[in-house]
């Protein structure tokens, strides 16, 4: 099991060197050196090799999934009795991966006098598994885990997915770690590989820069978290009949170790990023703190959010919350405007998914460029006023 | 009050660039760091044994160079660093890594907390604390910003939600992952810095912390990887040239015409 080298076939070219995404690889006296620690055995240098010099062998799976695991779920998460749009993102997805294996599609809702219900069945909901009960009013998560653990256990889903919200990022693993199962994060891709009917999770890794596609072969449910807005909510022209059933409980397991004590709602933090259409951020182009007053009026014109690049935050111009990027928030509006931003893979990781990207930035060679759908080269402090204008006449 | 601290050593990805020509990473000049949000970790772990006495565990699974990461650590006021490392453990994913960590847990045995990142860099996952948690059967709090009480057993935390902040109290032990908000960490004192130079760190492997071997490592994985791509950048933004009124006035049509605003 592992990854090996035939040191005679090994001619030291190098393909491997490059091809190695982790740079684990370094050519040492015309051999390839690997390092093992750190590889995950993707197989990017085997693919290189010209001289099949290097060998992978993978454990083989040590528990063949039964034939009994049917059906795709989505976990419909709600938050005081509102569905999350997520949730219907992905039964639009989990339509097509259900078509695809024959399958039947399932939504699992748990809360407490959720309001509409239907909306799971117009976006291709066979069944909704539904479980109502004061418990659900807030969020505490261990009911919520015991309770997806049991259904899973219950009616044997092949896939379960869940949005990639704080909610879903915290409990979801929890009950993949149950289960024993895969679990994938933050995937931007789902398809079937038709072939072995194994759910194909293509996510981003190392802050964006690759991406890789992901099996669970030997364990089920296979499991995934999908950011919201990268699928689109699609609602069937016609709905499936969908049944919605009522799920009994046990009362006795509903009980939380962790205590919510109190809920602050947060009045100040307006900046709903995730959630915005449209987005304008600015960068260190801005220069100083109250430059960020352009970026506003356009946002103001648009009926945008406002974002930022992360210096701009540190700097104190403006609050973390509006911080887009790898260690800020994940967008993926329509309209994606960057001022002043250079394009640094930690920023692009945050933003690059969005629909449609306008880069405005005085150096033509900014990376930002790269990734956008309409670049204007020249000064910001010219360029923005006049766009905000345009925009108040139109 | 024994603390658990786990940290993971991940490449800095500050210089990464894609080489254009090739379509692959420009890999020199990438270091190795301490994951960004496991700094953050550390010094609650260290804050907590300064106002409560007790210790700060380090634990890290990675490879032999992770060694270096863990001196630092050292440095910054962790009492003890112990590095996991064990060809045994290539290819883990989540679920075998929190597997491991788990069973590092039940060997040090005294703890009353244990402190995870919100989530690694370069895997980007936040899986391993909640998966760590279940493992252990403990109680679990994502994205904590501040303690507010230890006391009795129990404690007392808070945490931003979408729309607000939330008090929770959980009894101890627990694993809590916690958030960039929750403290500015430290640079290394002098003490530290010499306590660091001479700190032996131990290594443990599969068989010292007694783990099943379908457990960890790839054997251990749920998820396999199939294949590494680079995603395409081959959309070429379409220029808008000419003077600044110009360029402010293509755009915008250009937007109303796709319908985009
Ligand atoms: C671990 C780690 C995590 C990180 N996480 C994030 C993150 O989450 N989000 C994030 O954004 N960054 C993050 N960064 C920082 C990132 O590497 C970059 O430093 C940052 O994104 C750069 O911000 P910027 O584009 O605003 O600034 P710069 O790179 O300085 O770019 C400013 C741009 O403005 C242009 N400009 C200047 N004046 C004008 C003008 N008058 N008109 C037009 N254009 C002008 C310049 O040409 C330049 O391209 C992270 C870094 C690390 C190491
Ligand atoms: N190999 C590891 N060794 C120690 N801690 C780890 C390791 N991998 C992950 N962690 C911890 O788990 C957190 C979440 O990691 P991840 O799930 O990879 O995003 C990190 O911030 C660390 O605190």
């Amino acid at each position: 099991m592992g990854i090996s080298l035939d040191k005679e076939n090994c001619t030291g070219c190098g393909s491997c060197e490059s091809a190695c995404p982790f740079g684990l690889i370094t050519i040492i006296d015309d051999k390839a050196s690997i390092k093992v620690e750190g590889c995950n055995l993707c197989g990017a240098c085997q693919d290189a090799c010209p001289t099949e010099a290097i060998k992978i062998e993978k454990a083989m799976a040590t528990v063949t999934p039964g034939n009994d695991y049917h059906g795709v779920w989505v976990f419909a998460e709600q938050r005081n009795g509102e569905i999350k749009t997520v949730g219907c993102e992905l039964l639009s997805k989990g339509r097509e991966l259900a078509d695809t294996l024959k399958t039947e599609l399932c939504a699992v809702c748990i809360g407490h006098n959720v309001k509409g219900i239907e909306q799971l069945t117009a976006c291709g909901a066979d069944k909704v598994y539904l479980i109502d009960d004061p418990a659900f009013s807030n969020q505490s998560e261990d009911p919520y885990v015991a309770e997806l653990v049991r259904l899973i256990k219950l009616y044997k889903p092949e896939i379960v997915l869940a949005g990639a919200t704080p909610f879903g990022r915290s409990f979801f693993p929890r009950v993949a770690a149950i289960l024993k199962t895969g679990l994938t994060a933050d995937c931007t891709g789902l398809d079937i590989d038709t072939e072995k009917n194994l759910l194909r999770q293509t996510r981003p890794t190392f802050g964006g820069n690759v991406m890789a596609t992901i099996i669970c072969p030997s364990r089920r449910p296979q499991m995934s978290t999908v950011r919201p807005r990268v699928f689109k909510k699609k609602l069937m022209p016609v709905p499936p009949a969908g049944k919605i059933i009522k799920v009994d409980f046990d009362k006795a397991v509903l009980t939380s170790r962790t205590k919510l004590l109190n809920f602050v709602a947060d009045l100040t933090e307006k900046v709903k990023l995730e959630d915005a259409d449209i987005i304008v951020s600015g960068g260190r182009g801005l220069g100083k703190p109250e430059n960020f007053q352009l970026i506003r009026e356009l946002a103001a014109a648009l009926g945008a959010a406002v974002g930022s690049s992360r210096p701009c935050v540190d700097e104190g111009w403006i609050p973390y919350s509006h911080q887009v990027g790898q260690t800020g928030k994940t967008v993926c509006p329509k309209l994606y405007i960057a001022v002043g931003i250079s394009g640094a893979v930690q920023h692009m990781a945050g933003m690059q998914t969005s629909d449609c990207i306008i880069a405005i930035n005085d150096d033509p060679e900014a990376p930002i460029f790269q990734i956008a759908t309409y670049g204007i080269v020249g000064d910001l402090f010219k360029i923005v006023p006049l766009i905000t204008e345009q925009l108040k006449n139109g | 009050m024994n603390i658990v601290v786990c940290l993971k050593q991940v490449p800095g990805t500050t210089e990464v660039k894609i080489d254009p020509n090739t379509n692959t990473l420009i890999r020199q000049g990438i270091k190795a760091i301490v994951n960004p949000f496991d700094s953050y970790a550390l010094e609650e772990g260290v804050r907590l044994k300064e106002k409560f006495g007790g210790k700060v565990t380090v634990i890290s699974m990675g490879p032999p160079q992770a060694a270096d990461m863990l001196k630092e650590a050292i440095s910054v006021g962790a009492d003890e660093a112990i590095l996991l490392s064990d060809m045994a453990f290539a290819g883990s994913d989540t679920l075998a890594t929190a597997a491991t960590l788990g069973k590092a847990a039940e060997k040090i045995k005294t703890y009353d907390l244990i402190i995870c990142g919100r989530q690694t860099i370069d895997g980007d996952t936040g899986q391993v604390g909640p998966e760590l948690a279940e493992n252990l059967g403990i109680p679990f709090i994502a994205y904590v910003s501040k303690i507010e009480e230890i006391a009795n057993g129990k404690m007392r935390v808070q945490r931003a939600v979408e729309d607000g902040y939330e008090t929770i109290e959980s009894p101890l032990p627990a694993v809590i992952t916690v958030a960039k908000e929750i403290n500015v960490p430290r640079m290394p004192s002098l003490r530290g810095l010499s306590k660091s130079r001479s700190a032996q760190i131990p290594v443990w492997t599969a068989n010292d912390i007694a783990a099943d071997k379908a457990t960890i490592g790839q054997a251990g994985s749920g998820t396999w990887v199939v294949k590494v791509f680079y995603p395409q950048r081959i959309q070429h933004a379409e220029m808008i040239k000419g003077e600044p009124p110009v360029q402010a006035k293509t755009l915008v049509e250009k937007l109303r015409e796709a319908k985009i605003i």
